[in-house]
């Protein structure tokens, strides 16, 4: 269970990103985040596994204030929770499969098993025959895929993503959107930033609307509710 | 950490070196270059050590005893240098006993001196030993002052000026070494922070995807350690092989009494252990220090 409770977050630079969330999501939800570029959307992601920490409020997940973390504990926080960042940040000198690969290393997964699982993940994202390749040689949506199937690969309680359709065209976003569906299914929560219209109104699921850092909507089966 | 583990990181290790291989030149580089270096001072100094050991253990002084002294008076004088708290041991060599062994040390040039069996011209010698070579001038003066002494001879010049000329060139080796050593892990740990640039981007994102900080530390460690074994390949090779070269050429010219080169077997060899494990040393402390800052926070 992800909560926040009056959320301030204001960066260096003095931008005030989140003005003041507060919100509940429990464990097996599945819920987009919409707003316009700039609302804080990525923010708002990035409070749940400390990349950001609030400059005021509480974020707790599973009732353990992140502000309270030790560093040593971070990993593992971040171990429980599949990411897919909106830059990718795939490793740029590593393959696919040793990019897939690095999420089981860390946690000292036995060798036999991370390949089984990686070769399992890279052919649900459609990408077994690009194993071998390394980030640079892929299409943006390649590397999407590449960054959703590192994410999922260890069967993580929470997935997180932030725009994950940006770069894909449609007939593979739905593709994404099914695997989303079947990670959620299996009692994953599922929370994701996006700017596409389509998909939130087609698959209908809770729906955070953000706005100048606040959330200024928040329905279940939701739509998207504005125009880009 | 399990074995599997272990073995990863020794794996990412190793590809890394092959990753950002123009690195891997410049760091093993630097490290060839710092251990030729190391490699011929320590060649110096531990020979010059070899030497100054010898002299030191070579040298003794000759209490040269009058001739008038009797029976008694010669017993008394050596009852005195007992007495004395730097000396090691003495004995006493009588001077038909020096005749001989000086007879023995000429050879044919000697036999001129049989001629002087009758009539021996040398003197009664106390030959006496300190614990230390720097005690020699000390004892020496004192038992200079000691009565039915005729002279006393510690080969002064040589031995004062050897013994000193080898602690500056040991003071001055061990300095050059450190040096060496500092720059070369700087150099190292400079090379790798060109890179880690680029690689400060990966630390951050393996830190994001759950890695902890000893996770992505480990394979900086492989990678140094291979880096300074890989530089210490050549100057092992100089070194037995140079050493070999030079031993043969120069000790048979250096045919002096004490000065003798430290032999091949097993000099060369633990000369080359040496430089692997200073190799090793400087390559996973450049390493492992150009990584630190980043993984601060
Ligand atoms: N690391 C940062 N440093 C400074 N300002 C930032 C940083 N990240 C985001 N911002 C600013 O915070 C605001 C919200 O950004 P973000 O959370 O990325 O919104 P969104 O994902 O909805 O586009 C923007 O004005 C953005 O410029
Ligand atoms: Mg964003």
């Amino acid at each position: 269970m992800i909560e926040m409770n009056n959320v301030y977050k204001v960066y260096d630079n003095g931008v005030t990103a989140l003005n003041g969330v507060k919100t509940t999501i429990d464990n097996g939800e599945f819920v987009y985040v919409v707003g316009p570029s700039g609302a804080g959307k990525s923010s708002f992601i990035k409070m749940m596994y400390r990349e950001e920490v609030p400059s005021k409020g509480h974020v707790k997940i599973n009732h353990v204030d992140i502000g309270d973390m030790k560093d040593k504990q971070v990993p593992y926080l971040r171990r429980s929770i599949g990411v897919i960042f909106q830059d990718f940040k795939l490793l740029p000198k590593l393959t696919v499969y040793e990019n897939v690969a690095f999420a089981l290393e860390v946690i000292e997964e036995n060798p036999r098993k991370i390949r089984r699982r990686v070769m399992d993940v890279l052919d649900k994202v459609g990408l077994k025959h690009k194993a071998r390749f390394i980030p640079a040689q892929l299409s943006g949506g390649e590397q999407q895929r590449v960054a959703i199937a590192r994410a999922i690969v260890n069967n993580p309680k929470v997935v997180i993503a932030d725009e994950p359709t940006g770069n894909l065209d449609p007939d593979t976003s739905w593709e994404i959107m099914r695997i989303f569906e079947e990670v959620n299914a299996t009692g994953t929560t599922v929370i994701m930033a996006t700017h596409s219209k389509d998909i939130v109104n087609k698959i209908r699921r809770r729906v955070i609307a953000m706005e100048n850092g606040q959330i200024v909507r928040d329905e279940h089966r939701g739509e998207y509710g504005y125009e880009d | 950490m399990k074995i599997n583990t272990f073995k990863r990181h020794f794996r990412e290790g190793t590809k890394n070196l092959v990753r950002n291989s123009w690195m891997t030149v410049a760091a093993v580089g630097a490290v060839t270059t710092t251990l030729v270096l190391v490699a011929a001072f320590l060649m110096l100094m531990l020979n010059l050590n070899q030497i100054a050991d010898n002299i030191e253990s070579d040298a003794d002084i000759r209490v040269f005893i009058d001739l008038s002294a009797e029976e008694d008076d010669i017993d008394e004088l050596g009852q005195n240098i007992g007495e004395l708290n730097r000396v090691e041991e003495f004995y006493f060599s009588s001077k038909d006993e020096e005749l001989e062994a000086l007879v023995e040390d000429l050879g044919e040039d000697g036999e001129a001196w049989e001629l002087f069996e009758q009539d021996n011209p040398l003197n009664d010698v106390y030959v006496v030993e300190t614990y230390e070579a720097e005690d020699l001038a000390g004892v020496a003066s004192t038992i200079e002052g000691f009565s039915n002494v005729d002279d006393v001879d510690y080969g002064s010049e040589t031995v004062d000026r050897l013994l000193q000329f080898n602690q500056y060139a040991r003071y001055i080796g061990i300095t050059f070494i450190a040096a060496l050593l500092l720059t070369a892990i700087f150099l190292i740990s400079n090379t790798i922070k060109m890179t880690i640039t680029a690689r400060r981007d990966e630390i951050g994102i393996m830190r994001l995807v759950g890695a902890k900080n000893s996770f992505i530390r480990w394979p900086f460690f492989v990678e140094g350690m291979l880096t300074g074994v890989i530089g210490s390949v050549i100057p092992i090779a100089l070194v037995l092989g140079g050493y070999h070269f030079l031993y043969i050429n120069l000790n048979d010219r250096l045919n002096f009494q004490f000065i003798e080169l430290l032999p091949w077997n097993p000099f060369a060899w633990q000369l080359s252990l040496m430089l692997l494990a200073i190799g090793a040393f400087i390559g996973i402390w450049g390493s492992v220090m150009s990584v630190r800052k980043f993984l601060k926070v």
